[in-house]
């Protein structure tokens, strides 16, 4: 009995160990805010500027950016931060106002109108 | 009406209060003074079932939910819009007509050639629209309607269409389809033919130096071609073609679901001309007598969640022509100087398989290998003169591609090995064996960078170790800088080097009665030395609206500079004389081209272009035979707007105007058998009309060479072909005058 509670220990131990460890291709999914294929481009690049991020894909519909990143060299919220950076909010991360003003007209996404254009232009 | 608004206005403060519901008026934009309201307009919250219709006042009434935040206006007629309601205000909208929406979709069609702004190579892709504006019986003749590449004539006899790009022939050209090296070897000369129209999906043209992953054999560029896959071609498919000039051709497809991860097509093509024509009266076929039935059976492989994929494909080839004297009968003439004639049998086994697999978790990442084996049989006579070639060639290629860092740096690295063997029986006087095994193993690498903004390079290296061409670099350099919006910048380097297969790229001599020579210098190939040649080009393309229509102006200019050349010089006309280039070679090409839309579906095409081509002959520095130094090309097509059932017509008109041509030298031939010392300038006209009845039926009618420009006397010693002043090398504009066809096609998904 001794044994099987130790194996499961073990077992456990080496699991929580492996959940810790920082993974080479991590896979992220992330909500970012944006109308348009500008944003699209901006989102992508300030993703990839990150050192550790290798792969960036914004879906403009969905708004999700999926991600694979090096964990061992950065991490969410740095990410989240460097898009903030350059304007966009993710959840936890909210874009200064001095980012976003500077963002271009057609990519103010917190301005409703400017959503709504882009619904039409999709149709 | 204000009443009527402002009653609207009542009633929704006064119901506001009590329910939780939502009014509104829809109006037509159009007629908005007298604010008449749309009778029958729907009107539902985003994402749900929850809507109504207006009525005869164009109001509406719809229960409010504090989750509902969009609503959804549609009229047949009228744009459908989306309207974001933030608080029980009552809604008037305006709703517009949907003419302009329909200008928006004609306005994000694809044109039919497409011109990447994002590549670093110069890259045309020609898509089936396009393939379908001529009637593109083959591969060869793909390139009709397309100006960066030059469609010529090797020989009087087989009618057989040789392109050009810069300047150069086929030869110089890597040829693949689906990035199997294709048309090299023993199916130089034919080759092109050898691909149904039909099977084509699309044809990528890329100017210049390619890229590393195929080989080093390229010079002057690289044309891909697609051919139809299992998967998305069409279930059936069936083709036929008659021409006035006695050819019918039928091409069958069928593809078929085998379970949930195989598909198979297969693909049989037949064409035949059996008609005998002698429109100039020189006693000459003016076309070859032409039997040929080619299949083609396809395996793909889709595995999408563990990312495997493969094609496998088979095929088999049996081509007969019989060109010659009107009257030759191979049964009683051959091997006889009483009739001139010929035949050239061709019989091509083809096998090739491709497996795929990309990293389900690292989306950037995957590998590839291909191989191939082609067996290619030639027997043919052209009067006393035999010539059989048997080519058996195998390829494979390794190829993997991932990241440096991020998707930004990408590489393709990998290994290939390639083996030739050929059999080659020459009787010209003597029978003479030409007998040679190529083999060669390579490494490659190619970076590529992209900002995905406005700049990429490709920069590849290769190194191989040839058995006759000894060990060597091969590096090529790609750059793409979008200067402004739309205004993008090309420059490409790259070195090629290659065999030169003497006989089979030159086979039109056989049919005349130069004698041969080959300078001997002790090299491994014919006792020639190799081809090596650097490419260097500039491109700018510029994309603009002129009164809101899109069109596009490319400059661009290569040069293609020979460090060594298997000259074939054809100055003395009893005589063609292969040796290495002692000197210069150089091939000069400045091509302008505007695309220009004039209205939605009617589309034009107009490109100048200009050679310089010349090589230091033994005689002298001369202008290349045979290549015109000024050529315009104008295409226009348009298109009727489709109906509900597809059904529409099709126009498109090609024009050619071919400058003269330098004719090589005959002033030591009898005057009878004397030409000018260049041709004249001439116009090629071509035209197609093409009816789609539906998704499954259309008819087409076109005809080439409507102004009915023929040479005159495209056979020199025609009145003795076994005389020594008989050619029919010299050819420079068509020999049949005008051709009308006709032909259907038949589909069903």
């Amino acid at each position: 009995m001794k044994k099987i509670i130790l194996v499961i220990a073990v077992l456990l131990i080496s699991v929580s160990i492996s959940a810790q460890k920082k993974k080479k291709n991590a896979k992220i999914s992330l909500d970012v805010d944006g109308v348009c294929m500008m944003c699209k481009g901006r989102i992508e690049k300030a993703a990839l500027n990150c050192k550790g991020v290798k792969y960036a894909q914004w879906n403009v519909k969905t708004h999700e950016l999926k991600l694979i990143v090096d964990e061992r060299k950065t991490d969410v919220k740095t990410i989240q931060q460097n898009l903030a950076n350059v304007g966009h909010d993710t959840k936890d991360v909210k874009a200064s106002k001095e980012a976003y003003d500077g963002l271009h007209g057609c990519c103010k996404y917190r301005d409703e109108e400017v959503q709504e254009d882009h619904k039409v232009e999709k149709k | 009406m204000k009443v009527n608004i402002l009653s609207v206005l009542l009633l929704v403060s006064s119901i506001a209060f009590t329910q939780e519901k939502i009014k509104g008026m829809i109006m037509d934009k159009n007629n908005p003074k007298d604010n008449l309201g749309v009778y029958g307009a729907s009107v539902h919250w985003l994402n749900t079932n929850i809507g109504v219709t207006t009525n005869e006042k164009g109001w509406f009434n719809l229960p409010y939910k504090k989750q509902f935040k969009k609503l959804v206006v549609s009229f047949v007629g009228y744009k459908t819009d989306t309207i974001l309601v933030k608080s029980l205000k009552p809604v008037h909208h305006f709703l517009e007509e949907s003419n302009t929406l329909e200008e928006v979709t004609i306005k994000s069609n694809k044109s039919a050639t497409q011109k990447s702004y994002l590549q670093a190579q110069n890259l045309v892709t020609i898509n089936s629209a396009e393939l379908l504006k001529a009637a593109c019986c083959n591969l060869a003749e793909s390139f009709e309607t397309n100006p960066s590449i030059d469609v010529n004539f090797s020989d009087a006899l087989t009618g057989t269409k040789q392109i050009q790009m810069l300047g150069l022939t086929s030869p110089y050209l890597l040829i693949t389809q689906e990035n199997i090296p294709s048309i090299r070897g023993a199916s130089q000369a034919f080759g092109l033919s050898f691909t149904p129209g039909t099977w084509v999906e699309s044809i990528q043209i890329t100017k210049g130096a390619g890229s590393v992953v195929n080989g080093y054999e390229s010079i002057s560029g690289q044309i891909n071609a697609e051919l139809v896959k299992p998967y998305t071609n069409h279930r059936f498919f069936a083709n036929a073609y008659a021409s006035a000039g006695g050819r019918l051709e039928f091409n069958t497809h069928f593809n078929q679901k085998v379970n949930d991860k195989w598909q198979t097509g297969f693909y049989i093509h037949g064409n035949y001309r059996g008609e005998k024509f002698d429109k100039n009266k020189d006693n000459f076929l003016d076309n070859p007598l032409a039997k040929q039935i080619n299949v083609m059976n396809r395996w793909q492989y889709l595995d999408a969640e563990k990312g495997w994929v493969s094609f496998i494909n088979f095929r088999y080839l049996d081509d007969q022509k019989q060109v010659g004297q009107v009257n030759f009968n191979p049964d009683f003439h051959k091997g006889s100087s009483l009739v001139w004639g010929s035949e050239i049998k061709t019989k091509r086994f083809d096998t090739s398989a491709k497996l795929g697999y990309v990293f389900p978790d690292l989306p950037f990442q995957s590998m590839g290998i291909q191989a191939a084996y082609s067996n290619h049989k030639q027997d043919s006579y052209f009067g006393l003169r035999d010539y059989n070639i048997q080519h058996q060639s195998f390829y494979s290629n390794f190829i993997f591609n991932s990241i440096i860092g991020d998707t930004r740096n990408k590489f393709k690295t990998g290994i290939s090995f390639t083996y030739d063997k050929y059999d080659e029986f020459v009787k010209i006087t003597n029978p003479q064996n030409f007998d040679r095994k190529e083999n060669s193993l390579g490494a490659f690498f190619e970076y590529a960078f992209d900002n995905s903004d406005n700049l990429s390079i490709t920069a590849g290296i290769r190194v191989d170790t040839h058995n006759l061409l000894g060990a060597f670099l091969t590096p090529r350099l790609h750059v793409r800088y979008t200067v402004w919006e739309k205004g993008v910048f090309r420059t490409s380097i790259g070195r090629g080097k290659r065999s030169a297969n003497i006989f089979a790229e030159n086979q039109q001599f056989f049919a005349s009665s130069r004698q041969v020579n080959i300078d001997d210098v002790g090299g491994r190939v014919y006792g020639l030395s190799p081809e090596i040649a650097w490419n260097y080009g500039v491109s700018f393309l510029q994309g603009y609206k002129l009164f809101g229509k899109k069109g596009d102006v490319t400059f661009d200019f290569y040069r293609t500079d020979f460090q060594n050349q298997v000259v074939v010089d054809w100055e003395n006309p009893q005589e063609v004389s292969f040796y290495n280039l002692n000197g210069k070679s150089v091939a000069n090409s400045f091509q302008l081209e505007v695309n220009q839309n004039i209205i939605p579906y009617f589309n034009t095409r107009f490109s100048y272009k200009h050679y310089e081509v010349n090589t230091d002959y033994k005689s002298g520095n001369l202008d290349k035979a045979l290549q015109a130094k000024h050529r315009f090309f104008a295409n226009v097509s348009y298109e009727t707007e489709k109906q509900e059932n597809d059904s529409h017509w099709k126009f498109d008109v090609t024009y050619n105007w071919i400058g003269e041509q330098r004719l090589p030298n005959t002033r030591s031939n009898p005057v009878q058998y004397q030409l000018p010392t260049h041709s004249n300038s001439y116009n090629l006209l071509n035209s197609q009309i093409t009816k789609v009845f539906s998704k499954k039926f259309e008819i087409y009618a076109g005809a080439e060479n409507i102004t009915n420009y023929k040479q005159k006397n495209p056979i020199l010693g025609s009145d003795n072909p076994f005389g020594v002043n008989f050619d029919t090398t010299i050819i420079y504009a068509p020999v049949f005058g005008s051709n009308f066809y006709t032909g259907l096609r038949f589909k069903i998904d």
